[in-house]
């Protein structure tokens, strides 16, 4: 369910590509217009998710009642009461509508699950999925990348079958498998990590002392969100460059006598580089989603986690809320990346800027 | 080897089981306690509402318990199987209209404020009563409570109650919270909920979601010398495999309620400094059940429920799904019950033969294919043997050619396919038993209860003679006599079969062996761990 709102988000945010032509306009012009042009759709396309959400939400069976008495029992006038004090007992339309009002108003609502406003319970979470899912992007973009250029460099060669192979073995091991042998072997086994959390639990640590402790918890599971993804940057560079290196410039770039590491670095990595930065934000969206499994194996208190919970106890306006915010999150990112390429490749957004 | 193993340890488990309610007084007292200390739990899940009074469930009492007390508490050599907490003596009048608490003095709540029977009046009427969800059962005809002085409550009942319930009710439901913090606004939403004010050995310190709930000792505790600890934290880990890597790392020092998955006990055991434990939880009973829905007109036939319990091999579930951490069941009241189990009811042994036979004559003959009938069997999701089970009666009906489809749902969804919406023939289910068959187990076959109401008779069954004798069971006074009614009404259930008893099992702790004082009560991972300490 998540993953499809994010893909929507996804396809919606790239619909600019063929805007060809030439124009000499600023960087920061035809930023801007993007800008425009992102926001006005952003809100349709998170209209979208938000009402789609609810209906899938809607017609899984069960009810925050449901799940909520599943640890307690109970007897009929106690589940009344229930269904009556969350709002349950009315139609879904009114709820619907209700909820959008409120949404309206910047109000995310009440969490039945955790009794507590929903915007506190996401905020509370969000800055440890973005450390995780940041730390992990950056991981399998920079690696991804730097392997990909070291295998790109000498397309069919040893290194680069190695690197291919390899790192598509990784991508094929689920994430949760990964996780557990990164746990056995680093934290169980030889004691140099801990096992999970996001913190020292109960340290009353500060400071930098408190910024290292997240650090070294953070090191297995971001490897473990990030080394799988790693193949697809790793992929990506190699075969932009392998199509590169048969493309005339390079020739010429030869010919001119060039060192065969610019050729390498500022030649044919350099336009390879593009398509990565692409996929760079449609990968901040599949974090998001991956990050579920790693946040529960690694104890993790991040948004997945919590969009699982949400799930699990049919808390439709908490689910919608994690869904709305991861949704901000990755056109805010989309849009990052198009800015990006609107400075890295001329032709973005110049049609406008000309007209 | 392997066999061989098995049968070890499921000799071991299933005797300790069967006998550990009047064994085992003590465990680990052979050193003398220290105090100070963290100690360090893994919890599995983040329960909502803090407050036992409110949710009396173990999920709850796992990290309450240690901050609000009970008038009473469970224990293995205690006089009804009882020892005193808030409440010193309990005394039920004769016509079964009353019952007197005698309270502890010099108890003070965590905020200093002391504690007095308006505290326990307040509870009983404008917590229990109508909010509880196990109490607005037990004292649906509580109608007042006298409070003749500071040290003693009197509970008034509309209608005679057997004392002997609110007794055996005690450990679970009387959760006695604040009235200074509660009386104003309303009860459900108040912040104390989750942040819990109590009189017990630790006060609640913090809570940071989806990572630890944080207890600190309460200095003023009435105990002599209590709590031995300073601190207990709890650490979330959501997922099952991490409490036992999370044990063997040394950064916790206590997984209990089976958070470590039986599959991984045996390896466990053998690791140096952590020990299993599986004692501690023979107040806190859960029976593997086959619920049948009597609206099937096959299964509304007593000779094919007859073959469905026949075709189940009792044995092979304990020893293979619950690796013999449990004990086989004859009927709804658990063997470990020492006050109304009977083992003088009829039995289905494991039987293929027979259970074919007796399908043979109720008339529904295999068809070509060899199967008879197809039945929806939806195992509940919430542990992993009930989903074992599952998998296991789906082979041992087809065994008979009865030909299972499994549904699996989420807990959600189970809860509402079977309690709700009755989309369910078989089900699999994992009831409770509360120390008294009228807290939670009656209801179970009882006729008459709402669509809705979970772990209850939602099968359609209905039985005159069985409802008659539940009602009045719920109004004999007689310790003896209502003893004997529930022995009869064990009896009558498993000779009708309203629903199938098929094994009892409890929960297993693993602990670091630094750990004393841990399993000393029935009920010991949701009780007060006053004694609990660390020897370093």
């Amino acid at each position: 369910m998540i993953a499809l709102a994010y893909s929507t988000v996804g396809v919606l945010s790239f619909e600019n590509e063929s805007s060809f032509a030439p124009s000499y306009g600023l960087a920061m012009t035809r930023a801007l217009i993007l800008l425009r042009r992102r926001l006005v759709g952003s809100v349709f396309v998170l209209l979208i998710v938000v009402i789609g959400s609810f209906l899938l939400l809607e017609a899984a069976p069960g009810d925050a009642v449901d799940a909520y008495i599943v640890s307690t029992g109970g007897d009929a006038g106690m589940i009344e009461l229930l269904r009556h004090r969350w709002g349950l007992d009315q139609s879904e339309l009114t709820r619907l509508a209700n909820y959008l009002w409120a949404l309206l108003h910047l109000d995310l609502g009440h969490s039945v699950t955790f009794s507590r406003p929903i915007r506190d319970v996401i905020l509370e979470r969000l800055p440890t999925t973005l450390i995780l899912m940041g730390s992990a992007t950056a991981l399998s973009f920079g690696l991804g990348s730097a392997l990909g250029i070291y295998a790109g460099a000498a397309p069919g060669s040893f290194r680069d079958r190695f690197l291919s192979v390899g790192s598509l073995a990784l991508y094929a091991v689920p994430g949760f498998c990964l996780g557990l042998v990164l746990i056995v072997v680093f934290a169980v086994d030889l004691r140099w990590l801990p096992i999970g959390g996001i913190e020292t639990i109960a340290s009353a640590k500060t400071g930098l002392e408190r910024a290292a402790d997240i650090a070294t918890h953070l090191v297995l599971p971001v490897s473990a969100l990030g080394v799988i993804y790693l193949a697809l940057y790793l992929r990506m560079m190699r075969a932009g460059m392998a199509e590169a290196w048969r493309q005339d410039f390079v020739l010429a770039a030869r010919a001119r006598g060039l060192p065969r590491r610019r050729i390498v670095l500022a030649h044919v990595a350099r336009n390879a580089l593009l398509p990565l930065v692409t996929m760079l934000g449609l990968q901040s969206a599949q974090m998001l989603g991956g990050s579920v499994v790693i946040e529960s194996v690694f104890a993790v208190p991040g948004l997945g986690r919590l969009a699982q919970e949400a799930v699990a106890g049919r808390d439709t306006p908490l689910l919608l809320g994690i869904i709305l915010v991861s949704a901000v999150l990755v056109i805010v990112i989309n849009l990052l990346v198009d800015l990006a390429y609107a400075f890295l490749d001329p032709r973005v957004g110049a049609s406008e800027a000309g007209a | 080897m392997p066999e061989l193993t098995i049968s070890r340890r499921g000799l071991l488990a299933g005797s300790a089981l069967l006998l550990a309610s009047t064994a085992l007084p003590a465990i680990g007292r052979a050193q003398a306690p220290k105090k100070g200390g963290r100690l360090i739990v893994a919890a599995d899940s983040e329960p909502r509402n803090l407050n036992p009074a409110i949710v009396a469930s173990n999920g709850v009492f796992f990290i309450s318990s240690k901050v609000v007390e009970t008038l009473a508490e469970a224990s293995f050599d205690g006089k009804d199987g009882l020892e005193p907490r808030l409440a010193l003596s309990w005394e039920g009048a004769a016509d079964g209209l009353s019952v007197t608490f005698k309270l502890r003095d010099g108890v003070k709540w965590h905020d200093g404020k002391p504690f007095t029977s308006a505290d326990v009046a307040f509870s009983a009427l404008q917590v229990w009563k109508p909010l509880q969800n196990l109490g607005r059962t037990v004292f649906k005809d509580l109608v007042a409570v006298d409070t003749p002085d500071n040290l003693t409550a009197v509970f008034k009942f509309a209608k005679p109650t057997p004392f002997q319930l609110i007794r055996n009710a005690l450990p679970a439901l009387s959760s006695v919270v604040p009235k200074h913090v509660y009386e104003n606004g309303k009860i459900e939403d108040n912040p104390a909920n989750n942040a819990p004010v109590g009189t017990g050995p630790f006060k609640f310190a913090e809570y940071k979601a989806g990572q630890y709930y944080r207890l600190a000792k309460n200095a003023d505790y009435w105990g002599m010398d209590e709590p031995y600890l300073d601190e207990i934290v709890y650490q979330v880990l959501p997922d099952r495999t991490s409490a036992a890597a999370a044990l063997e790392a040394e950064e916790i020092q206590l997984a209990a309620f089976s958070a470590v998955p039986l599959a991984d006990l045996d390896r466990i055991s053998k690791v140096p400094g952590l020990k299993v434990v599986t004692k501690g939880y023979e107040g806190l009973t859960y029976q593997l059940v086959v619920e049948i829905n009597h609206r099937r007109k096959e299964l509304a036939d007593l000779k094919v429920r007859q073959a469905i319990a026949h075709a189940i091999d009792e044995d092979f579930v304990v020893k293979t799904i619950f690796l013999g951490y449990a004990a086989s069941a004859t009927g709804p009241v658990p063997k470990n019950d020492p006050q109304f189990y009977t083992a003088d009811v009829p039995t289905y042994p494991f039987d293929v033969a027979k259970a074919n036979n007796l399908l043979d004559e109720a008339g529904y003959k295999r068809a070509d294919d060899g199967k008879r009938f197809t039945l929806k069997l939806l195992p509940a999701p919430y542990f992993n043997e009930t989903k074992q089970f599952g998998d296991y009666l789906r082979q041992a009906l087809a065994a008979i050619g009865v030909d299972a489809e499994i549904v699996n749902n989420d807990s959600a969804a189970h809860i509402k396919a079977v309690y709700t919406d009755h989309a369910f023939d078989l089900a699999v289910g994992p009831p409770v038993f509360r120390g008294d068959p009228a807290i939670s187990t009656t209801i179970l076959v009882q006729s008459g209860i709402p669509d809705g109401v979970p772990f209850s008779n939602q099968g359609g069954y209905k039985n005159a003679e069985l409802d008659a004798l539940i009602a009045k069971a719920s109004e004999t006074l007689d310790t003896a006599a209502r003893t004997e009614l529930y022995r009869e009404f064990q009896k009558k259930v498993a000779a009708d079969l309203p629903l199938i008893n098929v094994a009892e099992w409890s929960f297993i702790s693993v602990a670091r062996d630094t750990v004393g004082n841990i399993a000393n009560n029935p009920r010991w991972a949701v009780s007060n761990w006053a004694d609990t300490y660390l020897a370093r």
